[in-house]
């Protein structure tokens, strides 16, 4: 599970690095978000633009994400492809994440 | 229904209750040829509907034990008959889940599961569920080029 954090000021951008977020690797994804969101700033956004495919496993593992993250502070997403963004439609998730068509290209470039 | 087997195409595959073997599984499904002409969309579709029946086959029949999974999907015009038999446990009643979303998501205590069947029943269509010999058969059709 390839993970990419960079902070900018207040946000911290994380970029997976994978291309399915599934049931195999669903455990993997939310242990490693847990080692790289220690000591997160208040706004966290997750860079989903190379994932072409996440299942129910791996919905719940973002929500998990975004609960561990505690009270106070925000789990965004961006970059979701058409399959990714259909599971959160059809699930309502897409009205409980802020979601961005991409991360901010100001911000890309410097990932 | 007849018919539209008489001309369809079959891709069958057979593998273990393991969600890596899963996740291989569709890989090597989507790479058939037979399925060369279902368009992304639909592609998209079909993935997550497999995966969720297929992860279920793992995550509940075969929770004590391991075995066979095996997924056949006829391709037909205009829709995609899929079949998934195992030999794990029988499903709760011996009935398919309803799916309904676990709740309307509230932001201090959402849900991390329970979405599978939801995903399954919104977007597949006659899809029925039998226990025959000690063997599960979940069937469904899903819509292509609409």
């Amino acid at each position: 599970m390839e993970l990419q954090a960079e902070r900018h000021g207040d946000l911290l951008v994380v970029r997976v690095h994978e291309d399915r977020i599934d049931a195999a690797v669903a455990i993997q994804f939310k242990d490693r978000m847990r080692e790289v969101l220690v000591d997160a700033p208040p706004r966290v956004m997750l860079d989903l633009a190379q994932v072409g495919f996440l299942d129910s496993s791996g919905l719940g593992a973002v929500v998990a994400v975004m609960k561990l993250l505690g009270p106070g502070k925000t789990l965004e997403l961006a970059g979701l492809t058409p399959t990714v963004q259909k599971v959160f439609r059809l699930t309502r998730m897409d009205t409980v994440f802020t979601i961005h068509p991409a991360v901010p290209d100001a911000l890309r470039d410097a990932v | 229904m007849l018919s539209d087997l008489a001309d369809s195409r079959i891709v069958r595959l057979r593998f273990h209750s393991d969600p890596l073997a899963v996740r291989e599984a569709l890989q090597a499904l989507f790479a058939a040829r037979e399925l060369d002409a279902v368009g992304s969309d639909d592609r998209g579709t079909a993935e997550i509907v497999l995966a969720e029946a297929l992860n279920n086959v793992v995550e509940h029949a075969y929770a004590r034990h391991r075995g066979e999974i095996e997924v056949t999907v006829r391709v037909a015009a205009g829709s995609l008959l899929c079949t998934i038999s195992d030999h794990g446990m029988a499903m709760p009643g011996e009935a398919a889940p309803a799916g309904r979303l676990p709740g309307a998501p509230d932001q201090d205590d959402l849900p991390e599961g329970g979405f599978g069947w939801h995903l399954i029943r919104a977007l597949s269509c006659d899809l029925a569920y039998r226990r025959l010999d000690g063997r599960n058969e979940l069937t469904f059709r899903l819509l292509t080029g609409a």
